[in-house]
């Protein structure tokens, strides 16, 4: 039998989408084991969101009142406290940004392997975890030694958990010890004339423009298009566009008719932000760059060569 | 202030790369400095011109090859590195709380007011050592930051974390701290000329378990790689064939079908 614990992540008074997709997870390793699934939820409004994590197979939700935000102080004495008193053999945690601001803490502290940015799991006398390196170019299996470990899931690989569950909810009682690190608000970043979530047709470049000066072919291609320019994480890293172009997981969520990403590889971080465009189209000289899954039509070749005829064909 | 700057030489793989075991073919891969750690080392650097840093060393676990990367930082303007190497560390897989040990020995004998590192390495992609060094030993923390104000007399760092979706947190972090830098920080510096001959003769303390005190057992990895595959493309992509012009005129028919006009 293997208890595992599931902490939820919320934000601005939601939960977030990670949280129920870290509770199926949770559920898959409580089966595997045999064991009991619960869930923590800390911080804001607990009685609201153990309510909402009360989903089908989660057998029992912990509710730790603590602020309103995300303090990740807090957020590790609330899961260290629960997982020894629950015996957890497993802490499942979103891999986001607030996961990874206490999730490797509360490994150390409870004196467990993590694992993050898994992308699938198996328990067969002992965890093997998948995951990807070297930029997504390789995925790997990785053997877990021990009874107790820390894992952080990636989002958008496990089905959100649904239904309504009929777990115990408890209100936990936990000694939080006062913080160095204080949360003292939040800024939204971007803003500018151009939302590029509104745009119908987005030509998106990546780091294989090279130089800024290059950033003209792709104006020039957008604009013989009548389509909006936006960008993967690195071109708004070197300043070379404002933050609102950033297409990603970090920047916007855009949905558009056309996405043509040019010389995008297609990071993780950025795929979470277009995927959910209508017709993906991709132009990179990696033919094994990962923007080619999800793409609907690819051209492996040299955007050098490819864009400018392409502009020829719309002038 | 002291800050002692995390860095990683990281394994790139060539667009054609073959996997021989557990790991990309030796001579499929590209050394360099981590992306991450280089705006680490940009900011520390900068730390150090506006006086604020007193000196500014960078800590590497790492063969001896990894000196060439470990110069770069070096160049940049970093005072001096420390390299960690052992036997023991030969061919295995070290998990984050075996880094979090040598990281930990080498705190003990820096004594850093500051420790900043990337807040990942682009080959592993683990995300996690920095937080949990802060832990062992006892130092506030703060990950993904993106924008950095070092007040030193207050003993605060005021820090933009980047949560996702276009937010930022605004954080106090009370020093001493460890901070992970997202890309974007800063703007990473080349190295200059004289930079690079400068740091020829800046020293790399090369250091084994044994000169930290500690022993293979401290670094004893929970993880072991046992397999290493391409994912299987799960992709129905068309791939346009052809030259350029045959293909950018075949993408115009297209882009044409779905209603993409200028």
């Amino acid at each position: 039998m293997m208890s595992v614990l599931v902490a939820a992540e919320h934000r601005r008074g939601a939960l977030r989408d990670v949280t129920y997709e870290a509770i199926t997870a949770g559920r898959e390793l409580a089966d595997e084991r045999g064991g009991d699934l619960h869930v923590a939820v800390v911080g804001g409004d607990v009685d609201g969101f153990a309510e909402d994590v009360n989903r089908e197979g989660v057998d029992a939700v912990h509710a730790v009142e603590d602020g309103e935000e995300f303090d990740h102080n807090a957020y590790q004495a609330a899961v260290s406290t629960l997982a020894d008193r629950i015996d957890a053999g497993a802490v499942v945690l979103p891999n986001s940004v607030n996961g990874l601001d206490y999730a490797p803490a509360l490994a150390e502290d409870l004196g467990a392997p993590i694992v993050t940015d898994a992308v699938g799991i198996a328990y067969d006398d002992g965890l093997t975890v998948t995951r990807e390196m070297y930029g997504s170019k390789v995925e790997t299996t990785v053997d877990v030694a021990g009874d107790r470990f820390v894992l952080t899931v990636r989002g958008g690989e496990w089905p959100p958990a649904e239904g309504v569950g009929d777990a115990t909810v408890e209100a936990a009682e936990v000694d939080i010890p006062e913080s160095g690190a204080r949360v003292t608000g939040f800024e939204e970043v971007g803003g500018g004339d151009v939302d590029i979530a509104d745009a119908d047709v987005l030509v998106s470049v990546g780091r294989g423009i090279e130089e800024e000066e290059n950033l003209e072919l792709v104006e020039e291609l957008a604009d013989a298009l009548g389509a909006t320019l936006s960008a993967s994480r690195p071109i708004v890293d070197n300043g070379w566009l404002p933050k609102n172009r950033q297409v990603g997981q970090s920047g916007k969520v855009v949905t558009p008719d056309v996405y043509i990403a040019v010389g995008i590889s297609g990071a993780v971080q950025h795929v979470a932000g277009m995927k959910g465009s209508d017709t993906i189209i991709a132009i990179n000289t990696d033919p094994n760059a990962p923007i080619f899954d999800i793409a609907d039509y690819g051209i492996v070749g040299d955007l050098f060569d490819v864009v400018p005829e392409l502009i020829d064909e719309f002038a | 202030m002291k800050v002692l700057v995390t860095v990683k030489e990281v394994a790139e793989a060539d667009d054609d790369f073959a996997i021989e075991g557990t790991d990309i073919a030796e001579s499929d891969l590209e050394y360099d400095l981590n992306e991450w750690d280089d705006y680490a080392v940009e900011a520390a650097v900068q730390l150090a011109e506006a006086g604020i840093a007193d000196e500014v060393v960078t800590v590497t676990v790492g063969p001896e090859r990894a000196e060439e990367t470990i110069r770069m930082a070096l160049a940049k303007g970093a005072d001096r590195a420390v390299r960690v190497w052992d036997d023991a560390l030969e061919g295995g897989f070290a998990d984050v709380a075996s880094k979090v040990a040598l990281f930990e020995a080498v705190v003990d004998e820096e004594e850093p007011d500051l420790v900043l590192g990337g807040v990942q390495a682009a080959d592993t992609g683990f995300g996690a050592t920095g937080v949990a060094l802060a832990e062992r030993i006892g130092f506030e923390h703060a990950a993904v930051v993106n924008q950095l104000d070092v007040d030193a007399d207050a003993g605060v760092a005021h820090v933009h974390r980047e949560l996702e979706g276009g937010v930022e947190e605004l954080t106090d972090v009370d020093l001493p701290a460890v901070l992970t830098v997202q890309t974007g920080l800063n703007e990473p510096r080349y190295a200059s000329l004289r930079g690079i001959r400068q740091a020829q003769r800046k020293e790399i303390a090369a250091k084994d378990l044994a000169d930290l005190g500690l022993t293979a057992d401290d670094v004893e990895s929970a993880l072991t790689i046992t397999e290493m595959y391409e994912p299987e493309s799960e992709s129905d992509a068309e791939i346009i064939e052809g030259d350029a012009g045959e293909s950018a005129g075949r993408l115009a028919e297209v882009l044409r079908e779905k209603g993409v006009s200028a």
